[in-house]
């Protein structure tokens, strides 16, 4: 469905690209303040121990050192991002309990200062044994990591919709594989920092946040503070991808500091820090069973998972439930049973990746579809063609779907990529494969992270006084995306303005109506739901002040690219500059406002609110790979990406984050992980070790996306952000597969393991022949 | 160059450079990096610190026309040499035709690595001004993109080699090879 408009669907360049090139653009980090300490956050060199005692005197001895704190002074009111498991200290009390747990910190003149001071303090430690291993996390005798939860579980999900035992049953092939997946860290190129200042009793922190609302809640918790007395602001963010959306200990430490000296303090992350703080993505072990007829339909399917928590909650209650709950969205099936276990161990607490929870069972349910596929002698393709949902349609843990195009998408990736052609028997060059994978994701979350009435986003638009140009004011972050972008697109959409004339002042908890932030790809839906509320509002007072000027009434008028002229009567016309203008003498401030919350969504199970959302959208990815078979070597030779993102507000943008998320697929598919050694050290917390993909290792891409309106959201629009790297790492895993004839059952897809599976494949072949 | 001793037996050495054609003169110790004192001493924070390891390439800047990282060159070593920073790329309030193309090509997005990108970029135009697809990912190799896949920075990039700083049209929403 096209629809009638002026500025979306336009890729008018970023509204913060000058800033961005010119080297204007403030970071975080970059912010100075006269007088103002840097601080440092002291950690853990153990993965479990007992905390037996802290003596700071040596380091507060030393000249540039202004303050030193631990957790005897700090609330020792428990904090978390999940309200349900507030499991963390600001600092650690009696136990550590990962490499990298919050010990102390220090505020100093300089940076070298503080190196030196964390030094000087000397902690003694009595060491326990770690629980490393998340499979074995649960068994007899491991030691207990938190005493509030036994056997190490932080969440355990035991779901069934329908009868499983009957759809298994009555299946014609009912088949297990299982999977390991990796940790992978989301690697943002701008370290996490937080610079905290009072004024009286009221405390601001420049934070590199996705969401200024929930550390001002947070914030404001901890410290027993009113919310209004708390002021969160975001500069820019170089990326979060998920990793910056939960307090990190910055902000509450160097709130701390800076009451105790009474000046600024900017506390932040080197790299190994950052990998130590973690929140990326879970491992996870995956056994997934489906049953299907003989015809290859998919009658019920079993996710058995096992995930390895860290030591902490984080979102990790959340991505346990996102884990097996969105893997119905692209198949239609109507039994189904998810269990699972979210594991505590003695490593950095994982969180959300982009994606969250979805893109590794993804990988599980997609690799094992196609030795499915396989089995029954049915093309992949088909597999997925016979099993796509379709609109309208409610998944067994009822979602509710509403537009819906993956057979389109799929449909399309068959042409762009040569598909059939590639399939017959030489279609390809010997050591190429090529492999299919779908995916899907809520365009914004049904409920909040923390209960509350609040609506989810909420806008203010103020035209300036004499009508040259109108201000957006949203909570909602920009941190690379393109909200501020797309965000003024839709308000000068509404409005009838144009959108070079648009300013933005955003994620600011102060000047700004709030917004929960920038994760489960929520803000072109429901933060454009508020602009459009508020742009209309615009509208509509202005059509009200030109019917007075141009005696006519407001339903005869309309306003577009800031013209306000009459539908019946030709001539009649007013600029949206002068009318505005005099809607100010006559009227004051000419501002609209919008906001918007979800409505009522999911059913009425133990977990029915994580994936709910009020659109889901839907995508296919085909790639194909080259093997080399001496060395194990991936090369991809070509990516097509197909997508249902309902309207496009702006294609460049929109492609831009589908390249994106293909290059991080990528790199957790073949590269990324992040690796241990036996006394729970990061082995390799820098980005020569941790390999991120640099130029030469991005692969042709071609991204596409169909005709699509979503009728529930503001001019149609759905997500794109995170659903793009859902079906990547079981594509890579299917054309792999389809490459070398065996699969590799864990992530990353390594040229090692390749390697290996090659060699024993020709050993085994061997094996028969002699 | 003139030095002088802190009451720990500490040095500190006086150090001229020009950055973005502007001389200056800092006191440095002797393992002040380069890029602590464009951020620190000169307030040019739009080069960027990302791993202080010389990894991700954001702090990128250009000495005699040629790209290092600025975090892995001592101050010491920048002596009498001509540092450009991505402060000193637009003429004026010009934008160059690179930063032009790239916020037209849609090679921006949480910005972090842009300016050393623009910066690789710049030295590779210098040198090459009608490179290859190839040798343009050669160049940028050192900047590491989180955001983008880098697919709108090479386009971005190979436009200004064309004489271009925008897209060819786009014809429609859904088609972007």
């Amino acid at each position: 469905m096209s629809i009638n408009t002026k500025i979306i669907g336009r890729s008018v360049p970023r509204i913060d690209g000058r800033d961005k090139v010119t080297g204007a653009a403030k970071y975080t980090g970059d912010i100075k303040f006269p007088n103002m300490l840097f601080g440092k956050i002291l950690t853990s060199p153990h993965a479990h121990a007992r905390i037996i005692s802290i003596d700071t005197s040596a380091a507060e001895a030393l000249p540039g050192v202004k303050a030193v704190i631990t957790h005897k002074d700090v609330p020792d009111i428990k904090y978390g991002i999940s309200p349900a498991r507030w499991d963390e200290n600001i600092f650690c009390i009696d136990k550590v309990r990962f490499v990298g747990d919050k010990v102390a910190a220090v505020a100093c003149t300089d940076e070298e200062t503080c190196y030196k001071a964390l030094k000087l303090i000397k902690v003694e430690y009595e060491i326990l044994p770690a629980v490393l291993d998340f499979r074995k996390a649960m068994d007899e005798g491991m030691p207990q990591i938190h005493d509030e939860y036994p056997k190490n579980i932080n969440v355990e999900i035991h779901q069934e919709f329908g009868d499983i035992e009957k759809a298994f049953k009555e299946a014609h092939l009912v088949r297990t594989d299982a999977f390991l997946g990796n940790r992978a860290y989301q690697s943002p190129i701008e370290p996490h920092s937080a610079t905290s200042l009072w004024d009286g009793d009221k405390l601001t922190v420049y934070s590199s946040t996705q969401s200024p609302h929930y550390f001002q809640y947070y914030i404001a918790r901890e410290f027993g503070m009113d919310m209004g007395n708390v002021r969160v602001v975001k500069p820019y963010v170089g990326g979060g991808f998920g990793g910056k959306m939960e307090p990190t200990g910055l902000e509450f430490a160097g709130a701390v500091l800076a009451k105790l000296t009474g000046r600024p303090v900017r506390m932040f992350f080197d790299r190994h820090e950052m990998f130590a703080h973690n929140r990326g993505r879970h491992a996870q072990y995956m056994e997934i069973t489906t049953g299907v007829t003989k015809d290859g339909k998919i009658l019920g399917a079993h996710s058995n998972f096992m995930m390895d928590g860290g030591a902490y909650t984080s979102l990790g209650i959340a991505t346990a439930y996102y884990a097996g709950a969105l893997l119905p969205l692209t198949y239609e099936f109507d039994h189904y049973k998810f269990d699972l276990f979210r594991l505590y161990t003695n490593l950095p607490a994982c969180g959300a990746q982009r994606g969250h929870g979805a893109p590794q069972p993804k990988y599980a349910f997609e690799s094992h579809l196609d030795n499915v596929a396989t089995e029954l002698g049915m093309d992949p393709m088909d597999i997925r063609l016979l099993n796509a949902r379709r609109p309208e349609t409610v998944t067994p843990n009822d979602f509710a779907i509403h537009s819906c195009e993956l057979t389109q998408c799929l449909t399309r990736a068959r042409i762009i990529s040569n598909w059939d052609e590639k399939k017959k028997e030489g279609g390809m060059p010997k050591g190429h494969g090529i492999g299919v994978s779908t995916g899907s994701f809520v365009s914004g979350a049904g409920y909040p992270i923390y209960r509350t009435d609040l609506p989810h986003s909420a806008v203010v638009i103020k035209v300036n006084e004499d009508g040259t140009s109108a201000t957006l004011y949203t909570g909602a972050p920009d941190i690379g995306q393109g909200s501020d972008t797309v965000l003024c697109q839709m308000a000068a959409e509404a409005m009838g303005f144009h959108y070079e004339k648009m300013k933005i002042i955003a994620a600011d908890t102060e000047t700004c109506p709030m917004d929960l932030g920038a994760y489960a790809s929520r803000l072109t839906l429901m933060t454009g739901a508020a602009c459009k509320a508020a742009g209309e509002e615009i509208k509509k007072s202005l059509l009200e002040m030109a019917s007075s000027m141009l005696h006519l009434p407001p339903d005869d008028l309309e306003c577009e690219d800031a013209i306000i002229y009459s539908k019946s009567r030709e001539g009649k016309a007013l600029t949206f500059q002068e009318v505005a203008r005099k809607h100010f003498v006559l009227k004051g401030p000419l501002i609209g406002k919008g906001s918007y919350t979800p409505p009522k969504l999911g059913g009425k199970f133990k977990g029915s609110p994580v994936g709910t959302s009020p659109a889901y959208s839907f995508g296919v990815q085909v790639g194909e790979v080259k093997i080399d078979e001496e060395t194990g070597e991936i090369e991809a030779v070509g990516f097509w990406d197909v997508h249902d993102c309902g309207t496009v507000v702006n294609p460049r943008l929109l492609h831009g984050q589908v390249h994106g998320a293909l290059s991080m697929g990528m790199g957790e598919s073949v590269w990324e992980e992040v690796l241990f050694d036996d006394k729970g050290k990061i082995k390799n917390p820098d980005l020569a070790n941790y390999r991120i993909l640099t130029a030469l290792d991005m692969p042709p891409v071609e991204s596409e996306i169909v005709d699509s309106y979503e009728d529930i959201a503001p001019w149609g629009v759905k997500e794109i952000g995170e659903g793009s790297t859902n079906p990547t790492m079981g594509c890579f895993s299917n054309a792999i597969y389809d490459a070398m004839g065996v699969r590799v059952y864990s992530l990353p897809l390594s040229y090692e393991k390749v390697w290996r599976a090659l060699k024993e494949k020709r050993e085994r072949e061997q094996g028969k022949k002699e | 160059m003139n030095t002088i001793e802190d009451k720990e037996g500490v040095k500190r050495y006086m150090l001229s450079l020009t950055v973005n054609g502007d001389p200056h003169t800092v006191v440095v110790k002797a393992n002040t990096t380069l890029s602590q004192v464009l951020r620190n001493e000169l307030a040019l924070t739009g080069t960027k610190q990302g791993c202080e390891l010389g990894d991700c390439g954001s702090c990128t800047v250009l000495m005699d026309g040629k790209p290092v990282n600025s975090c892995m060159v001592l101050a010491l070593e920048a002596e009498g040499h001509e540092v450009t920073t991505i402060e000193g790329v637009a003429e004026g309030a010009k934008l160059s035709d690179l930063q032009e193309s790239f916020v037209n090509h849609g090679a921006v997005q949480c910005g972090y690595c842009s300016p050393g990108m623009v910066l690789s970029a710049k030295a590779l135009l210098k040198r090459n001004p009608h490179p290859t697809e190839l040798e343009v990912r050669e160049a940028i190799s050192g900047n590491l993109c989180r955001c983008t896949g880098y697919v709108h920075i090479v386009e971005a990039i190979l436009a200004v080699s064309e004489g271009r700083t925008t897209p060819p049209e786009e014809t429609n929403a859904g088609g972007e090879a």
